[in-house]
């Protein structure tokens, strides 16, 4: 589905409850979409909208309620942890905190070397130490960084030795869950440099969880917008951004502040209220209950994602709206 | 009216310096700036900079274990049009003035909401003590000022504790909670960085509302140039304690003078999408290497380790915030040579 010649992952019908009982939280509540080979693909929505719980489901960490994910033609949703075992090293994941995702008693050497030897990509001492200095320079670190700790290295130097550790391995599906927002804006354009170079070099596909919707601009190819465990809207960046169709996209980028002064917003739509529990989400439109078009059908029927126009889907009942222009307006 | 208008803060020479295990170090130094009466001054720069050292000593609430040295002068016109240096005053004035002239909000609500009061109570406990209100007075006004910050159901709020809310109302709340006792400056401490885009934007439209309503000054430090881009009067660009650049936030962003600045702001991915004419992806200019250690400061200018316009007349002695035309400053030697950069 989803239109994706050549998808690398392929995630059906995809859920995830956490607890039992009448009312268990729907953090993830039947998403599908694809993920092409080479592409990056940008994850957004609101603080509990569900993103991480998509991205470590998708490598395993976090067992799916039901649904199917397909890695390279097969079925992994469901199969036991050894099973897993061989495609771990296939699949990595980079974190937010810099600081908690690396252990602060082992040096760099250490914790690269461990990636290789976990998976056995490296055969001997001098093959070990070689690859140790080639993943260091791809980051931008020097080799001889590889005997320090942790600890001696700032936050933006530390996210890459976290981006090493993950390429270590040799992925074909990097998970990168809001890998910038621990960073300061001057050290986030480092990572953000090496993240598109590792794309151009190496066709590294990649799941880009992130709530800037700037850098998510900057550096996806296409962008799902998640709200309460459900898919809003899907489309190429460029589609999604200069012509979101729902509502809720239109208002998150309404939201979000341009660095610009001459293009101050003016009497844009606030949404009103917070997003309501995914224990109890609402019936119907589970975004009906802040939009500002909402009509009393809204409340009835689970608005499905349809195609409103090549490669871009959205789950809105109205299609009586017109899409904002959302960009370049004041020119 | 071309007699000049006293800023309702006037700071001069801000500095302090804290006691710790590596011997006293000197967070901040010669920091200066106004802020009009009604205006919104934006202090931004990266973590560790110094901005919250800066608005906690304004606000006289550094903790006292730091052994904190507060040097230079605040001016500050109290809203009878008496000016008083708020680094000067005594404990109890400054007390007095924090209940009814200055009010702060912070990034974490919960540091300043009390968990056993419900929200009514400690709204209403709040300006009995400042504003000398009678029990049932006060509880009347504290449901005023959640409704002034458009909590929806306040009675019903009132008697809810800060852990019954979510993020944004919490944020509402001390909010609230500052402006119960009407003041003339507010300083936020990035006030927003915690919350969704969303509940972001409606902070800001209620703290912009509050502000046209009563005519407070704003400090607002943020680290988000989007929000300064969106909020901000005049700008004030912190670097190591520093402060490196101001000016207005038109011309700071079209024509930003210092090179940390400059930096700053070709590092944004939103100006780079913008910006770029072909199809192909930009590359972000990031800035090189990280901040100085507070304990090993570079000889000159504190940017330099990390500057392209480098030379070695950079490393003499730190430059001083030169005055340039249109009311800006810049810390910056090279400042007048008008040199472009390139990546
Ligand atoms: N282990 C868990 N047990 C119970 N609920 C959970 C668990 N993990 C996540 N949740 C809930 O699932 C929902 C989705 O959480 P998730 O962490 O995926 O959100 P997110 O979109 O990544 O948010 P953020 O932007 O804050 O990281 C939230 O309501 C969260 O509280
Ligand atoms: N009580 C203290 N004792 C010693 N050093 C301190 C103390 N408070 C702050 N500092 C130091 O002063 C410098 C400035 O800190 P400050 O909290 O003002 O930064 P900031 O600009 O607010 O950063 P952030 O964006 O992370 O909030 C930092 O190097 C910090 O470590
Ligand atoms: S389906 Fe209705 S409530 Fe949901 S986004 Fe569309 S208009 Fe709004
Ligand atoms: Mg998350
Ligand atoms: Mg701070």
């Amino acid at each position: 589905m989803n239109d994706t010649a050549n998808p690398l992952i392929e995630v059906r019908g995809l859920r995830k409850y956490f607890g039992a009982g009448p009312q268990p939280v729907r953090a993830v509540d039947g998403v599908s979409f694809a993920i092409r080979e080479g592409e990056t693909l940008g994850l957004v929505g609101e603080s509990g909208s569900g993103k991480s719980t998509i991205g470590r489901m998708l490598i395993r960490l976090l067992d799916p309620t039901e649904g199917q994910i397909r890695f390279k033609d097969r079925d992994i949703a469901h199969i036991s942890q050894r099973q897993m075992r061989p495609l771990r090293s296939s699949m990595q994941i980079i974190f937010q905190d810099p600081y908690a995702s690396l252990n602060p008693r082992m040096r760099i050497r250490q914790i690269l070397g461990e990636a290789l030897d976990t998976h056995g990509l490296a055969k001997g001492k001098g093959e070990r130490q070689a690859r140790i200095a080639e993943l260091l320079d791809l980051v931008g670190l020097r080799p001889e960084y590889a005997d320090r700790y942790p600890h001696e290295f700032s936050g933006g130097q530390r996210q890459r030795i976290g981006v090493a550790r993950a390429l270590a391995v040799e992925p074909s599906f990097i998970v990168a869950d809001e890998p910038l927002s621990a960073l300061d804006v001057s050290i986030q354009a480092q990572v953000v440099n090496l993240l598109c170079d590792l794309k151009d070099r190496f066709g590294l596909t990649m799941l880009f969880i992130s709530h800037d919707l700037d850098v998510v601009e900057f550096l996806c190819d296409r962008v799902i917008v998640l709200y309460l465990g459900k898919i809003m809207e899907i489309a190429p960046t460029e589609t999604l951004y200069h012509r979101p169709q729902h509502p809720y996209t239109q208002a998150l980028l309404a939201a979000s502040p341009i660095p610009d002064p001459a293009q101050r917003h003016k009497d844009r739509p606030l949404l009103v209220g917070d997003i309501p529990s995914p224990a109890n989400p609402p019936s119907g439109c589970v975004f009906r209950t802040r939009c500002p078009h909402a009509l009393p059908a809204c409340a009835e029927t689970v608005p499905a994602l349809a195609e409103v126009a090549p490669g871009h889907w959205k789950a809105c009942l109205r299609n009586d709206l017109h899409p904002l222009s959302m960009k370049g307006t004041s020119q | 009216m071309n007699e000049p208008i006293t800023p309702r803060l006037s700071v001069r020479g801000l500095s302090t310096s804290f006691m710790t295990d590596r011997g006293r170090v000197t967070s901040v130094s010669d920091v200066s700036f106004d802020i009009p009466s009604g205006g919104t001054l934006a202090l931004v720069g990266e973590s560790g900079s110094g901005k919250s050292v800066t608005s906690l000593g304004l606000m006289g609430l550094h903790a006292k274990g730091s052994q904190a040295i507060v040097g230079g002068e605040a001016w500050f016109v109290k809203r009878n049009g008496e000016r008083v240096n708020l680094l000067a005053l005594a404990e109890a004035d400054k007390r007095r003035l924090r209940g009814n002239e200055l009010a702060m909000i912070f990034q974490e609500p919960m540091t300043s909401l009390n968990p056993v009061l419900t929200v009514g109570e400690q709204i209403a406990e709040s300006v009995r003590l400042h504003l000398g209100m009678d029990r049932r007075d006060a509880l009347q006004h504290a449901k005023k000022m959640l409704d002034l910050v458009e909590i929806p159901a306040a009675e019903r709020r009132l008697h809810e504790y800060p852990h019954q809310l979510s993020g944004g109302m919490r944020q509402r709340v001390m909010i609230a909670l500052a402006m119960a006792c009407n003041p003339t400056l507010l300083i936020a401490d990035e006030p927003t960085t915690a919350l969704d885009v969303t509940i972001q934007a409606q902070i800001l439209a209620l703290i912009q509302r509050l502000q046209k309503e009563t005519g407070m000054s704003v400090l607002f430090i943020t680290h988000n140039l989007g929000v300064v881009a969106q909020y901000a009067d005049r700008v004030a660009v912190m670097y190591a304690g520093r402060i490196v650049e101001t000016a207005a936030v038109g011309p700071l962003f079209a024509a930003p003078q210092h090179p940390y600045t400059r930096g700053l702001l070709a590092c944004l991915p939103g100006m780079a999408v913008r910006g770029s004419v072909a199809k192909s992806r930009p590359r972000l200019t990031a800035i090189s290497g990280q901040v100085c250690s507070p304990f090993e400061p570079p000889p000159g200018c504190a940017f330099a380790p990390r500057c392209a316009l480098h030379i070695a007349a950079c490393d003499t002695a730190m430059p001083p915030l030169a005055a340039l035309a249109d009311g800006r400053q810049a810390r910056c030697i090279r400042v007048n040579e008008k040199i472009e950069m390139t990546a």
